[in-house]
């Protein structure tokens, strides 16, 4: 029996969140009404020419630069010929055989193995127009009409090419979260799946393992989630090893994952494509990215998620918890600002990626809606080593000072959760609850410590759970043993 | 008296400011020009009389109000269908754009409007200015002037028609093979194609984007100057748009050519150009000699091989360009089953044979495993050509020739034989391919009556030398003759 090895490389396409579009000064809004952000260019009137916006440009060598990219000095646009009713050109303002970034790399961790998946380019081009079909599915087959709304068309698009160094659908999933968190910390685009503003099409091939040549591949778009990407990988994977036991053979052909049924299925064959007819575009010159331009981009990179991450654990977070907050981004950015004001790192770490996390989640906001602010976490971590809070009492403290009632202090006080860690404060209560319950107090003198807990439960209770549970059990300890 | 309509740019620019006529007596006088020629020579596609008598009482309350905007204040001037004007129809000489009413100006159009020139109207060309006969436009061919059986030359024929008969002072045409210089021969006038990149292309209808350049038509080479020097300059809406400062244009119109080295293009001085037209020429040579120029013969052998890299290279750029007329957006839409079948069948119904065969050509010189056996191949020769001109420059200032291989031909003599229409951009072509500027100087008139044209080429960026030599050659030409449909009474049709 053969064992079948997948051969994947992604490409990735991502939506460029800058003022205005690509080649005009159209404003880039996604909420916009329908053909309102539309101007001569991006409509291709007759007439109307491009001119490449900056700050896309800036975008994409910040991608590039992350990647590890060589910045390529002058590179060079093509026109890719293709006829559709949403490409007002019809052709499409791409990169071709002298892109602006080729050679970079993406680290990624799949369960502790970490595997380096080679960048081969990130180039610039252009978003087409949407169309909606009027039929029942929203496709095109069956529609008696369609409709199209050019504001998207000339929006800024970065493709992203890996090389074919993905081996499973883990790995794929992993690579496009990757991506997304390196994209996500540039801060050029949000980079959302559902929203569209990130798309990946997954190239995937099978091979006999040990063969050195690839096999045929198939192209596998319509993923809306990383879940969905993983799954259709996944799918993709054991048809063609399906197809080729069965004695069939792979068509080189575009498939469209079906999110619902959980299939791939043939869209058209490569083989009958188009041929593109990529020539130079003569609207353009070559682009010409300097020494010291390409200097200044690698110099103004932020620090990269894994970079972060490793910083993160190397304090003494755990893997999980510097994830979490390195995956949203701003939790890093209040942990590092906690911390700097003299928060301690782990208390704030768990506070942030546990806490904090479900209440923003519990409440469908970001963070940014709530009040919490660095000093407050360095506060809140003191008391809670000072003794005057209970970790318990801290997380309802977090959620009061997230909704915005005032500092942690404040807070404790108010809502009467000061924890009492006063020796003789406590010991009148200890005293208290072992009269009222002498049989309990008898076990534990016979070395049964079973019931302690329910007594310090009673405790708890009496002191309405600002009692320092720990000196309670102390306590009673001291006091069983010497009755 | 002469006619309003026969006044230069200049002598016009005197009486208005004088007071002796205003714009709007101008204005009228051309627009009668046009009522009495037009039924003859169909030179404009659109002809506003309402909107560009506005302009010319918008231009009189300037002069009125002590403004002067420049030489164009008041002048009424064509432009070639093929640029945009806002609120004015723009079919680029197509069926597939009948009807299209542009949202916006093209550049050139806006500098005009700045420079409070008359803008009188669109004028005919061949279809998307694909042609050198202006019998390729969808509304019927234009006609020469000077013998209105025969062609003004094209593809601008209609602007180099309307100001060779008055209909318009001056004129925009757009040149990528040789559309201005070879109409402005065959009519007897000035035509300057500038430096590519000197004048935004924003908003001109592209044939060939890396070749297209506008410039101007006028009756002496002073008027083209000045026409030329309000439409130029840097335009951040086009990416191709020269950068530096604009080039002098007219600094040296009075230098005369002592001591300026001239040379003389071999290739294109002999076999393929009627002899009348050689002998006019090489008079030309001689009298420039005579005025203290240095004659020197100059070999340009990729020159044999540009015809045939021009029609590679602009078909391919086209077949992208004119992608964009699919139905969908504006203009022309022919209905089918599916989306693909509207667009080809609306694409199938708005273009015209030529303009069908060029896409066609250029889609093929583009196709995978075709590439660099023809579009790839063309480049090279670009690339050649661009380099012996460089050469050539180092030893001589300008290069000159005849700007057509004949005067006039007869219309429909070359519309059933599309390579002999071709060649009548074989002296015209190499500039567009270098870049650099060329204009047409007319010097004569053939043995028919029909005017015959001078060629001279100048390196980028150097339109100052190439106004020197045009203006020492329309002094040695001494061409004042005017066609006989401008000059007699000819009934209203």
């Amino acid at each position: 029996m053969t064992n079948w090895e997948a051969v994947i490389g992604i490409e990735t396409h991502v939506e460029l969140q800058t003022k205005s579009k690509m080649f005009c000064g159209c404003a880039v809004n996604f909420n916009a009404e329908p053909n309102t952000t539309i101007c001569p260019v991006c409509l291709a009137l007759p007439g109307a020419l491009p001119v490449p916006n900056r700050e896309a440009i800036e975008g994409i060598l910040s991608i590039g630069a992350a990647f590890g990219c060589r910045l390529v000095e002058d590179s060079l646009f093509h026109r890719k010929n293709y006829f559709y009713p949403d490409l007002p050109k019809n052709y499409q303002i791409s990169q071709y055989d002298v892109p602006l970034c080729v050679d970079g790399n993406l680290d990624i961790d799949v369960d502790g193995e970490a595997v380096s998946i080679g960048i081969t380019r990130v180039h610039m081009e252009e978003d087409t127009g949407k169309s909606v079909h009027g039929s029942e599915t929203g496709r095109i087959h069956d529609a008696d009409f369609s409709l199209l709304d050019f504001n998207r068309a000339g929006v800024p698009l970065v493709e992203i090419v890996s090389e074919p160094d993905i081996r499973s659908p883990e790995q794929a999933r992993e690579y496009a979260a990757e991506l997304q968190r390196v994209v996500r910390s540039l801060g050029v685009s949000d980079v959302r799946l559902e929203e569209g503003s990130v798309r990946f099409d997954a190239n995937i091939s099978v091979r006999p393992e040990g063969q050195a040549e690839f096999g045929t591949r198939a192209e596998v778009k319509n993923m809306n989630s990383l879940r969905s990407l993983q799954r259709a990988v996944a799918y993709e994977i054991q048809r063609q090893i399906g197809v080729i036991e069965g004695g069939g053979k792979i068509v080189q052909e575009t498939r469209h994952w079906d999110e619902n049924i959980g299939k791939t299925s043939g869209m058209r064959s490569k083989e009958e494509s188009e041929d593109y007819r990529y020539f130079q575009e003569p609207d353009l010159v070559p682009l010409h990215v300097n020494d010291e331009w390409r200097q200044r981009v690698f110099d103004a990179l932020p620090e990269l998620p894994a970079a972060r991450r490793r910083r993160l654990m190397d304090a003494g977070v755990d893997r999980q918890a510097a994830s979490t907050m390195v995956e949203a981004g701003d939790l890093a950015d209040l942990f590092d600002t906690a911390v700097g004001v003299g928060a301690d790192a782990k208390l704030t770490a768990n506070w942030l990626s546990g806490e904090v996390v479900a209440y923003l989640r519990r409440n469908e906001i970001g963070l940014a809606d709530t009040s919490l602010a660095p000093e407050h976490l360095k506060e809140l971590a003191g008391m809670v080593s000072d003794g005057s809070l209970s970790s318990t009492a801290a997380k309802d403290v977090l959620s009061y000072v997230m909704a915005g009632e005032g500092n942690p202090g404040d807070v404790a006080t108010a809502h009467d959760l000061i924890q009492i860690s006063d020796e003789g404060a406590l010991d009148a209560e200890v005293d208290k609850v072992l009269a009222e319950n002498p049989d309990v107090l008898e076990r534990l003198s016979e070395g049964d410590m079973k019931p302690i807990g329910f007594l310090v439960g009673q405790v708890m209770k009496a002191t309405r759970g600002k009692a320092d549970p720990k000196l309670v059990s102390e306590l009673i300890r001291g006091k069983a043993q010497g009755s | 008296m002469t006619d309003l309509a026969d006044f230069s740019i200049a002598d016009a620019g005197a009486g208005l400011r004088s007071g002796a006529f205003s714009a709007t007596e101008l204005t009228n006088a051309v627009i009668h020009r046009a009522a009495v020629t037009e039924a003859h020579l169909h030179a404009y596609l659109t002809l506003d009389q309402d909107r560009a008598r506005q302009a010319a009482i918008r231009a009189d309350a300037a002069f009125a109000a002590g403004e002067d905007h420049g030489p164009l204040q008041g002048i009424p001037l064509a432009v070639k269908d093929n640029m945009s004007t806002r609120g004015m129809e723009t079919t680029a000489g197509s069926k597939i754009l009948a009807g299209y009413v542009p949202p916006y100006n093209a550049t050139v159009v806006d500098k005009l409007e700045a420079d409070h020139a008359v803008i009188l109207g669109k004028t005919n060309l061949d279809e998307f200015a694909m042609g050198s006969s202006t019998e390729n436009s969808a509304y019927g061919p234009t006609r020469n002037p000077w013998d209105t059986d025969r062609v003004p030359g094209g593809s601008s024929g209609g602007s180099a028609a309307a100001v060779s008969v008055g209909s318009a002072l001056a004129a925009l045409g757009s040149d990528t093979g040789g559309s201005i210089r070879q109409p402005a021969s065959l009519c007897g006038l000035v035509g300057v194609k500038p430096t590519y990149g000197v004048v935004s292309r924003y908003g001109l209808i592209a044939f060939a984007s890396s070749l297209d350049q506008i410039g101007p038509f006028a009756r002496n080479v002073r008027d083209a100057a000045t026409v030329l020097e309000s439409v130029a300059g840097f335009d951040i809406r086009d990416a191709t748009s020269y950068r530096g400062s604009t080039p002098d244009i007219s600094g040296l119109l009075d230098s005369g050519v002592k001591g300026m080295r001239v040379g003389i293009v071999s290739e294109l001085s002999g076999a393929g150009i009627d002899t009348e037209v050689q002998a006019s020429c090489r008079r030309m040579y001689d009298a420039l000699a005579d005025a203290g120029a240095e004659l020197v013969d100059v070999s340009l052998p990729a020159t044999e091989y540009a015809l045939s890299a021009y029609y590679l290279i602009a078909p391919a750029e086209a077949s992208a360009n004119l992608a964009r007329f699919d139905g969908v957006r504006y203009g022309l839409r022919v209905d089918g089953e599916t989306t693909e079948e509207m667009m080809a069948a609306t694409r199938a119904e708005g273009f015209g044979p030529e303009v069908t065969r060029r896409i066609l050509l250029g889609t093929y010189a583009l196709s995978a495993g075709y590439y660099d056996a023809f579009y790839g191949q063309a480049q090279k020769v670009r690339t050649l050509l661009r380099n012996e001109f460089a050469e050539a420059y180092e030893k001589v200032d300008v290069l000159v020739s005849p700007t057509s291989p004949t005067t006039a031909f007869e219309i429909g003599e070359k519309t059933a034989d599309p390579l002999s229409m071709y060649f009548a951009d074989v002296c015209t072509i190499a500039s567009n391919l270098a870049g650099d500027p060329s204009g047409s100087v007319p010097i004569d008139l053939d043995a028919s009556g029909l005017p015959i044209g001078f060629q001279i080429m100048a390196p980028a960026l150097h339109e100052a030398q190439l106004f020197r030599v045009a203006a020492e050659v329309e002094r040695l030409a001494g061409f004042t003759r005017r066609p006989a449909l401008a000059t007699s009474e000819v009934k209203p049709a």
